[in-house]
């Protein structure tokens, strides 16, 4: 019989409407696999009981016309959804449960997809290793000669849930590479749609005018898929697009003929692992022997990408997390006055790096440092955009490594917030830009460690993204090697 | 441009995180470490450059003029630390 939850979306969802698996044997299969993987600590909630009480309700009802019919789905818990416990992975929020449902996965539902829990993050989606949860770290279904590695972050729940099968595909929000790092580190697919593609209503906020949310799936059709689904203007976020789309799914093309792939040198860094490098070249050579035009192209503010994102971020965060005061929700510390107890609930209610990204961003806006650092910033923002509005005149796509590196141990960049920073430099250009990138894996390293490469569209043409991506996905042929260790 | 103790006592003001006098060193390395880092910035000559807050080239919409009523009242304060009858309670502001 076929092992259900080793379907990817697409094939699972035929599964259903074809009625060759009911609704609630699909959901099933998946409940029997997270109830066996708790040490991986992907979930900091489950909803299964209603999940499979759901899922029987599809099959009473014989209605299997929707796009999602009995997908099981556990989101980022940094989605607000109604009813269920929604914390951030902060303690701040960890008694918080919603009044609403975010946009983006009340369309998921309306799709009849299932969800079946809250998977679990770096606190506020601050962090590049998943370690600065309030729920402990979440395990990488990869390891390193049997040493656990990090799933990458801040997605990282998402990322290990999507790799090990607990979910049949999920949502995350990108700020500066939280869907697609973790992606690459776990062998699955994220993309980061465009800026405004998709609404940030009831998304947890981190900083607003970078965070996207966006799909992660087990390959390019399911990204596809879950973007038809989750995209869309929105009055409700008046930064989400109000532009036509189409079915990414249904136009998805197996063709890069004439594509024209610009590679820029300035991602080409000191120290980079040869394997990377390797990586890189054979995208280069899977393109060119498919009929892309392969060209070579400057970005040259990449190297400021980074500084300036960890001026804007930190200041939008700053401004964002004030509303954790303990008065409305949350966690509240006792003080002797209202000033005290505000500055003891946030004291104990967040994590060191929460702290320390909203204490730079209070001072970058602080009463002269504000041209210094943020009009600095958002200018430096800008020439960012003008790299690539430039870059894109003579190409279509630009193909990079997703990170630096492969997976990492845990602890091994705790020390130095600098170091744990580098991993999204390759990643962050596009938050600033505000243009899509999808991360794709390609092969394992000698370690038998994924190793992804990224693509950066222009803006809203997530369709030649998906598309390139798609036609890389069938040259590779990359298949899942996760071992169930942990069961 | 560097952080003291001073300046670290005076921004967690600014931001209501009390800190004590270990998070204080810690904080200090941190956050001057990230100053150091953020300030490679300063190389770059943007005199003649526009500053953007955001990349959408959206003109802001008009919602349609309509009662939508919600009344989630007991639902929203069921969240609330403390709360009496349709108020949220906290610590004595006037004395």
């Amino acid at each position: 019989m076929t092992d259900l939850a080793k379907l990817t979306l697409v094939e699972s969802i035929k599964h259903v409407k074809e009625k060759k698996c009911s609704a609630a044997e699909l959901v099933g299969a998946y409940v029997k696999r997270i109830e066996k993987s708790d040490k991986l600590n992907c979930f900091n909630t489950k909803d299964l009981d209603n999940a499979l009480s759901k899922a029987k309700k599809i099959d009473i009802n014989k209605k299997l016309d929707k796009a999602l019919v009995g997908a099981p789905i556990a989101v980022k818990d940094l989605f607000c959804t109604k009813g269920l416990k929604t914390t951030a992975s902060s303690k701040i929020l960890s008694n918080f449960i919603p009044t609403y449902e975010s946009t983006v996965t009340e369309k998921l539902w309306n799709e009849d997809a299932i969800l079946i829990g809250k998977l679990n993050s770096d606190e506020f989606a601050m962090g590049s290793s998943n370690e600065t949860s309030n729920f402990g770290n979440v395990l990488n279904p990869y390891r390193l000669n049997n040493a656990y590695l990090v799933p990458g972050g801040s997605s990282g729940g998402c990322a290990s849930a999507v790799a090990a099968d607990l979910t049949s595909a999920t949502v995350g929000t990108d700020t500066g590479g939280s869907i697609r790092q973790p992606a690459a580190f776990t062998g699955i697919v994220g993309l980061k749609p465009t800026y405004g593609r998709c609404s940030r209503w009831g998304i947890v906020a981190f900083a607003s005018s970078l965070d996207q949310a966006g799909p992660m799936t087990k390959d390019v059709r399911d990204a596809a898929l879950m973007l038809d689904v989750i995209s869309g203007y929105d009055e409700k976020d008046s930064t989400s697009a109000n532009k036509p789309k189409s079915s990414f799914l249904n136009s998805i093309k197996n063709n890069v003929k004439g594509l024209k792939v610009g590679v820029p040198k300035e991602y080409r860094v000191d120290n980079m692992p040869k394997e990377v490098d390797d990586l890189w070249q054979e995208g280069i050579r899977i393109l060119k022997e498919g009929g892309a035009i392969i060209k070579d192209i400057s970005l040259p503010h990449t190297k400021y990408a980074l500084p300036a994102y960890y001026i804007i971020a930190p200041a939008e965060a700053s401004s964002n997390l004030a509303r954790y005061d303990g008065v409305r929700y949350g966690f509240r510390a006792e003080g002797k006055d209202l000033t005290e107890m505000y500055e003891n609930t946030r004291s104990k209610g967040f994590g060191a790096e929460v702290k320390r990204r909203i204490m730079i961003g209070t001072y970058v806006l602080s009463s002269g440092y504000y041209d210094a650092y943020y009009l600095k910033a958002q200018k430096v923002r800008n020439l960012i955009k003008m790299d690539f509005d430039s870059a894109y005149k003579d190409v279509d796509v630009i193909l990079t490594p997703t990170t630096p590196t492969p997976a990492f141990k845990f602890g091994e960049n705790a020390d130095d917030p600098i170091a744990m920073y580098l991993n999204d430099i390759f990643t962050v250009t596009a938050n600033l830009a505000g243009i899509p990138a999808i991360s794709l894996p390609i092969k394992y390293n000698k370690d038998g460690l994924p190793l992804s490469l990224q693509l950066f569209g222009k803006s809203f043409d997530e369709q030649t993204l998906l598309n390139t991506a798609y036609s890389i996905e069938q040259q590779v042929n990359f298949k899942s090697q996760v071992k169930d260790w942990w069961m | 441009m560097s952080i003291n103790r001073d300046t670290i006592k005076k921004i967690s003001k600014l931001a209501r995180i009390s800190v004590t006098n270990d998070e204080t060193d810690r904080l200090e390395k941190d956050l001057n470490s990230i100053l150091k880092f953020i300030e490679q910035l300063n190389e770059l000559n943007t005199d003649k450059i526009v500053p953007i807050a955001s990349v959408s080239d959206q003109a802001l919409t008009m919602n349609k003029d309509e009662i939508k009523k919600i009344n989630e009242k007991d639902e929203i304060l069921k969240n609330a630390p403390e709360k009496n009858s349709n108020y949220y309670i906290v610590p004595k502001v006037i004395e």
